[in-house]
């Protein structure tokens, strides 16, 4: 139980730390690698808590291709940070508002916890014990029946997101010479080979 | 007394922290026992004997980030295949074409970006 604890006060302070550093660092490839280790440790937290499932999905998706897409936008958009962050102390009361709408709602949803306690009996799909199922079978069986048709959108969302992005960026460079397999193939003999009678002394 | 799922992943946090010091110890040693005299030609970037064109920071084609983009997806699409695999003997015959009906949804995107060649790189 020591050893939890320690583990929580440990993951949860260099979760701060690097989210601090997140928004501190100079340079914003420094920044989205601060990120990477950000999840990492609410990676560790999950564990921590028994979403093993959820854990593993965030290691796999956000540091595996989340933090990679971050880097090539970070590399890809050619700005000069030092002009951008000159700029910056005018955002702070948009940003200051954001944040005091994002920290009430998180104490609205813990609030609610804590005056109503048996919530946990009347919400959709109540929580099992740890001890009898694992996270990711019980996962299993509620995203695929219960949730189908929000499993469904998830899909179609996907499949937004997949077209959105090669109508944006797909472009196609004109002269580019390609190996075009099928037509070397089918290419034949007389179509390309002629033989033709050289007089002497005349040329082709 | 601790979850004992958490339990399971004790070997883990030990290796985690045998790795932490192993790297801290190489990174550290090196940095504590050799002997250090920079100057600037010492710690500028070297290229083959002139001066460096540009900063190593340059800007990627847009592409990889296409690449990239479509990777995510197809994770994302992998990551929903695992709790439908280890529970699908109790989610019955629903379930299963359920899963069937979303990766047909994600095929036709995938035939899409084929056809448009979205993945060949020219």
């Amino acid at each position: 139980m020591i050893v939890q604890s320690l583990a929580f006060y440990l993951f949860a302070a260099i979760l701060v730390a690097s989210a601090v550093m997140v928004i501190a660092a100079r340079n914003p490839v420094h920044s989205v690698l601060f990120l990477i280790l950000a999840f990492f440790n609410a990676a560790g937290l999950f564990v921590l808590i028994g979403a093993e499932f959820v854990a593993m999905i965030l290691v796999i998706v956000y540091v595996g291709a989340v933090a990679v897409l971050f880097l090539f936008v970070v590399m890809m958009l050619d700005i000069n940070f030092r002009e951008l962050r000159s700029g910056a102390l005018q955002y702070l009361p948009v940003g200051i508002t954001v944040g005091l709408v994002l920290l009430v709602e998180l104490a609205l949803v813990l609030g609610t916890w804590v005056i109503v306690p048996d919530l946990a009996a009347v919400s959709g799909a109540p929580t099992p014990a740890p001890d009898q199922i694992n996270n990711t079978h019980a996962l299993g069986l509620l995203i695929y029946t219960h949730y189908a048709y929000l499993f469904q959108a998830a899909g179609l969302i996907l499949l937004i997101a997949m077209i959105g992005a090669i109508v944006l960026t797909l472009r196609s460079r004109e002269g580019v010479r390609r190996q075009n397999i099928s037509a070397q193939v089918s290419r034949r003999r007389d179509q390309v080979v002629a033989i033709r009678k050289v007089p002497t002394r005349g040329g082709v | 007394m601790a979850n004992p799922l958490v339990v399971e992943y004790l070997p883990i946090l030990i290796f985690l922290g045998i790795a932490v010091v192993i790297a801290g110890a190489a990174v550290g040693a090196s940095f504590l026992v050799a002997s250090q005299k920079p100057d600037s030609e010492k710690v500028s970037a070297y290229e083959c004997g002139f001066e460096p064109f540009d900063d190593a920071r340059s800007k990627f084609d847009v592409r990889f980030y296409l690449v990239a983009i479509l990777f995510i997806i197809f994770d994302l699409e992998v990551a929903f295949l695992f709790p439908w695999a280890i529970s699908l003997g109790d989610i019955g015959l629903f379930g299963f074409w359920s899963m069937v009906v979303f990766l047909g949804v994600l095929t036709i995107g995938f035939i899409y970006e084929w056809k448009k060649g979205a993945l060949e790189w020219e």
